[in-house]
C-alpha cells in the first residue's frame, strides 16, 4: 500500500524542503521505495537540496500536462536505487497544477509499487500548498519555536482537517505529526524560546522529531547532500529518529539538553 | 548563572509570554475555525449600533456561531458597561 506524506508548515523558511528530503532519504535507508516531489511550482528548489539539480529534464507539471511520461520525469537518486525525485516546474503559471492532474501522477506513482510519496508543499495556503496536502494520508507539519509558526501551523492543522480528500469523504482523519526544527535546547533553559513541551500543549498534537538548529544542515544544502546522511550532524541523527518514528519506532528524544557550560562560562556568563 | 550576572539586564523569560500569547490566539482562532465569513463585519456592525446607544468597549460583543444537531445557533452577547444595568443582553 502506498503512504502518501505531506511535508507542510504554512510560513515558508521553516525547513520543509529539508525535512522532505531527509525524510525521503531516511525512507529509503529502511528499504522503502520512495518517491519526493516538490509541489512548489515557479520556484523549484528540492532538487538542489537533493544535489539532482543538472539532472532534471521534465518536470511534474509536463508529467501533468502528458508533456512526457512519469517515468521520464522521476529522477534517480545518485545514492539510493529505491528513490525518485520529482522536481516543480519554474512556470510562473499558476494554475499549472490540477487536482485531477495531480492525482493522476499519484495514481500513477501507487501502482508502480512505491510504498511512500513525500509531498514537499510550497508556503502560504494557495493552490500548491491546498494540492499538496489534498490527498494525504499522514501529514508532518514542520513548525519552529517561534510565535508566527506556531500559529500558522495550526491554521494548517485546520485545513488539513477540513480542505482535504479524506475529510470531505468523511474517511480516517490524516494523522499529524509535529517536526520541531531550527530547536536551540540552550535558549529554552533560558528561557528564551518555547519549549517542545510548549509547542505540543498549545497545538495539541504529538511531536514525531525534534531537529537542533545546526550547522550540519546549511553545510548539507551546499553540498547538495540530505543531511540525515552527515552522520556527524546532530540534525542528521534527529531525522533518522524520526523516520524511525515515522515507521512506528519508539525512541526517545535526544538533544533536548543545552551543552554543559565550562567553568569560565558559568562564573563570567555566555 | 554567573556571579557577574546582576551586572546584565536581567531578561524577562520571554517563552513564557510567547506561550500565553499563542494560547490565546489559538484558542481565538479555533472557535472562529468553519465560521461564515461575515461574522467579523456583523459584529462590526453591530457594534456600531450599540454604540449609538450605549458606550461600550471595543471587544463588548461577541458572536459565536454554534452546531446544534441539524441546525446552527448564531449566538451574541453583548458586555453593558457597569454603570449600565449589569451584565449580558442577550
Amino acid at each position: 500500500m502506498t503512504e502518501f506524506i505531506v511535508v507542510t508548515s504554512g510560513k515558508g523558511g521553516v525547513g520543509k524542503t529539508t525535512s522532505s528530503a531527509s525524510i525521503a532519504v531516511g525512507l529509503a535507508k529502511q528499504g522503502k521505495k520512495v518517491a519526493v516531489i516538490d509541489f512548489d511550482v515557479g520556484l523549484r528548489n528540492l532538487d538542489l537540496i537533493m544535489g539532482c539539480e543538472r539532472r532534471v529534464v521534465y518536470d511534474f507539471v509536463n508529467v501533468i500536462h502528458s508533456e512526457c511520461t512519469l517515468k521520464q520525469a522521476l529522477i534517480k537518486d545518485k545514492r539510493h536505487d529505491n528513490l525518485y525525485v520529482l522536481a516543480a516546474s519554474q512556470t510562473r503559471d499558476k494554475d499549472a497544477l490540477t487536482k485531477e492532474g495531480v492525482e493522476r501522477v499519484l495514481n500513477e506513482l501507487r501502482d508502480d509499487g512505491f510504498d511512500y510519496v513525500v509531498c514537499d508543499s510550497p508556503a502560504g495556503i494557495e493552490k500548491g500548498a491546498y494540492l499538496a496536502m489534498y490527498f494525504a494520508d499522514r501529514a508532518i507539519v514542520v513548525v519552529n519555536p517561534e510565535v508566527s509558526s506556531v500559529r500558522d501551523s495550526d491554521r494548517i492543522l485546520g485545513l488539513l482537517a477540513s480542505k482535504t480528500r479524506r475529510a470531505e469523504l468523511g474517511a480516517a482523519p490524516i494523522e499529524q505529526h509535529l517536526l520541531l526544527t531550527r530547536y536551540n535546547p540552550a535558549r529554552v533553559v533560558n528561557g528564551d524560546m518555547l519549549s517542545i513541551d510548549d509547542v505540543k500543549d498549545i497545538l495539541g498534537i504529538e511531536v514525531v522529531g525534534v531537529v537542533p538548529e545546526s550547522e550540519g544542515v546549511l553545510a548539507a544544502s551546499n553540498a547538495g547532500v540530505p543531511v540525515i546522511l552527515d552522520d556527524d550532524s546532530d540534525a542528521g541523527q534527529a531525522y533518522e529518529d524520526a523516520v524511525a518514528r515515522l515507521l512506528g519506532e519508539q525512541r526517545p528524544m535526544r538533544f533536548l539538553d543545552a551543552p554543559k557550560k565550562g567553568f569560565f562560562t558559568r562564573m563570567f556568563g555566555g | 548563572m554567573g556571579i557577574f550576572d546582576f551586572l546584565r539586564a536581567r531578561q524577562k523569560n520571554t517563552a513564557s509570554i510567547a506561550k500565553e500569547r499563542l494560547r490565546i490566539i489559538v484558542a481565538q482562532e479555533r472557535s472562529q475555525r468553519g465560521a461564515p465569513d461575515y461574522l467579523p463585519l456583523l459584529r462590526r456592525e453591530l457594534l456600531e449600533v450599540i454604540r449609538k446607544y450605549v458606550n461600550v468597549d471595543q471587544d463588548a460583543v461577541e458572536v459565536h456561531v454554534e452546531r446544534d444537531g441539524d441546525h446552527e445557533v448564531l449566538e451574541l452577547s453583548v458586555a453593558l458597561p457597569e454603570k449600565a444595568n449589569a451584565a449580558n443582553v442577550a
